[in-house]
């Protein structure tokens, strides 16, 4: 098992290297250079020259990746230009948001698609499976800023059950439970956005292995053998159905993060996704080159993961090279 | 008995009829068609050019002249959500063609040549697949600009994974048949091989997860647009007409200017996705990797 996890490391370290690459690039694209707004106009372009020399920004790019890619490793990802503090410090301040809204969305996906997945499994080709599958070629196909809207309209505008944006009710000083109240009602629209398309994919996923799993040979003997619908059902089936919804639920995450990004800017929702919109529209672009190596090297550690947690829960992979 | 021997007359029998028996990909098929056609005839369809502004009549609900109102600078919104039909429609296909180029020119060598090409076109999809979209598509979009150009760039460059992950999967799995080898005992180049006889082999999964690119390059167009880092004013495109319901007032009071486009893209995306659907009933690929992969948005 250590050395899966050992091998496992080890082979993701390429690619690290290969994102810190893809956003060094990027940030070579990026437009103007490092002293636009942080000097004075009266500068000579001869003295510019020299500042721009001195701080390593005409030195060959091998070395300024090194001394950039050095850095970042110990967690300095250069400053905001907006604000001035380091960005990571400004990572810092908005993950929780980000998490509380992707983490929260997740289990309520997980909480209505693990029984309606096994429940469908069960009755392919039944009138609530048919309609189930309508349901999700309808939830996705409707663009997450569309539904975003629909569900504000409905229940934040007309029926005035929850706010329409934003993370806390401004102006109160609730403590306690009525502060964690008010954030669960602001945190419910959002969250639910982003559950209706993912809801849709994981109960399709638990759905089709369900009714492929019943019709295997080991389930077929458990029923011939005698027992019951339920004593095979949840020991056998489900155990065996778990194993794939690791490997799905890490492969959505990126998707998940990445719709998570969108929802927070609809919503004024203030987290990174909201944090990396403000810095494009003031043009802070060493935020948001710190915004996408952080996300990068999130779902790097989380596939990571993935897959070391499927490796417990099947054997057999630890011992495929 | 003599009619067997058509190739072409057998295989539209094989695909085409079972295809529009398939009840997904019909309604499917109509509602594209449905869509399309009015994007496409667009002048013949309405009397408003969409840029024209009406400086009577602004914001103002639908009425008998202007069908779906008007916009906040008196522009007809019907004619827009026609006309940005095939600005959307365009992008997304250009999209689709830019990571179909990519995906399968890599996934082809990846898959054929296996040994060093595939190891490093292997790790390059998993560095790209490591960005969540959208934070890496809205730093290209500000390096870049929004234009409907740099949308077909940005999807066509971080979409391509999946298409290629499949493409290597089929060829893997196909490079080592009887046909293959015997095609290559008789010294046929490897380029032939891949396009003659592997790619050919490879249709079925392929066009069905091409079709469900559309669909999720439509989203991305979309959604970019709505956060104006897509197609950009005055072109109009389904997803920039959106931005306009950023506005609660717009949301309470003035339906015309975000109902129309948002359920067009709806219908849009759905009548592809069961498309997709009736395809992969169909044709039945044999699942080479999960169609998810390729399906994020």
């Amino acid at each position: 098992m250590f050395s899966y996890i050992l091998r496992r490391v080890v082979i993701s370290i390429p690619v690290l290297i290969g994102i810190s690459l893809v956003v060094f690039f990027l940030i070579k694209l990026q437009p103007g250079d490092p002293l636009v707004g942080m000097i004075s106009p009266e500068t000579t372009p001869e003295q510019k020259q020299e500042m721009l020399r001195q701080a390593g920004y005409l030195d060959p790019l091998w070395l300024q990746y090194l001394r950039w890619a050095s850095r970042a490793v110990f967690g300095d990802f250069g400053y905001s230009l907006q604000s001035g503090a380091p960005v990571l410090t400004l990572i810092d301040e908005r993950i929780v948001n980000t998490l509380l809204l992707a983490g929260s969305s997740l289990l309520i996906t997980l909480l209505i698609a693990l029984p309606a997945g096994i429940f469908l499994g069960l009755r392919r080709g039944s009138l609530p499976d048919i309609m189930a599958s309508l349901f999700s070629f309808v939830a996705i196909s409707i663009p997450v800023f569309f539904i975003a809207i629909l569900l504000v309209k409905i229940f934040a505008i007309n029926l005035r059950w929850f706010p329409v944006s934003g993370v806390s009710t401004l102006g109160t000083h609730d403590h306690g439970a009525a502060y964690l109240y008010d954030v669960a009602r602001h945190l419910f629209l959002p969250a639910v956005t982003l559950a209706i398309g993912n809801i849709a994919i994981f109960s399709r996923y638990l759905r089709s292995d369900i009714s492929h799993l019943i019709n295997q040979n080991f389930i077929k003997a458990l029923f011939a053998k005698g027992l019951k619908r339920r004593a095979v059902i949840y020991p056998h089936l489900l155990k065996n159905a778990s194993k794939p919804l690791i490997t799905v639920i890490g492969m959505e995450i990126p998707a998940l993060l990445s719709a998570t990004l969108l929802t927070e800017i609809i919503f004024n929702w203030p987290g990174i996704g909201r944090l990396s919109f403000d810095a494009i529209q003031s043009r802070d672009y060493p935020l948001l080159m710190g915004i996408v190596l952080f996300l990068a090297v999130i779902t790097l550690v989380i596939n990571v993961v993935a897959d070391i947690l499927y490796a417990v829960v099947d054997p057999r992979v630890r011992l495929t090279p | 008995m003599m009619q067997e021997l058509k190739p072409f007359g057998r295989a539209r029998r094989i695909i085409f009829s079972p295809l529009l028996a398939d009840r997904y990909f019909l309604v499917g098929l109509i509602l594209l068609l449905a869509l399309t056609a009015l994007a496409l005839l667009a002048p013949w369809l309405t009397a408003h050019s969409p840029d024209d502004m009406d400086l009577y009549a602004i914001e103002a609900p639908p009425d008998a002249d202007h069908l779906l109102g008007t916009d906040e600078i008196g522009r007809d919104v019907f004619s827009r959500l026609l006309y940005g039909g095939r600005v959307s429609i365009l992008v997304a296909l250009a999209a689709v063609f830019f990571q179909a180029v990519i995906g399968v020119s890599l996934g082809c060598i990846a898959g054929y040549k296996r040994g060093l090409a595939d190891t490093l076109v292997m790790r390059v999809t998993d560095i790209i697949m490591c960005f969540p979209f959208y934070a890496l598509a809205i730093t290209l979009a500000a390096i870049l600009g929004a234009s409907s150009w740099n949308v077909i760039l940005i999807i066509g460059v971080l979409h391509w994974t999946g298409i290629a992950r499949l493409v290597r999967a089929e060829l893997l799995s196909l490079r080592e048949s009887g046909y293959v080898q015997a095609a290559r005992a008789m010294g046929v180049g490897g380029i032939t091989i891949v396009f003659r006889h592997l790619l050919r082999n490879a249709y079925a999964p392929l066009i069905v997860n091409l079709t469900l690119a559309v669909a999720n390059a439509i989203l991305s167009e979309a959604a970019l647009s709505f956060i104006g880092l897509g197609v950009k004013q005055p072109q109009p495109s389904w997803g920039n007409m959106l931005a306009a319901a950023q506005s609660i007032r717009v949301i309470d009071y003035e339906w015309w200017l975000w109902i129309p486009p948002g359920l067009t893209i709806v219908l849009m995306v759905l009548a592809i996705n069961f498309i997709g659907e009736g395809l992969s009933r169909v044709l039945n690929p044999r699942p080479a990797i999960p169609v998810k992969d390729i399906y994020t948005h």
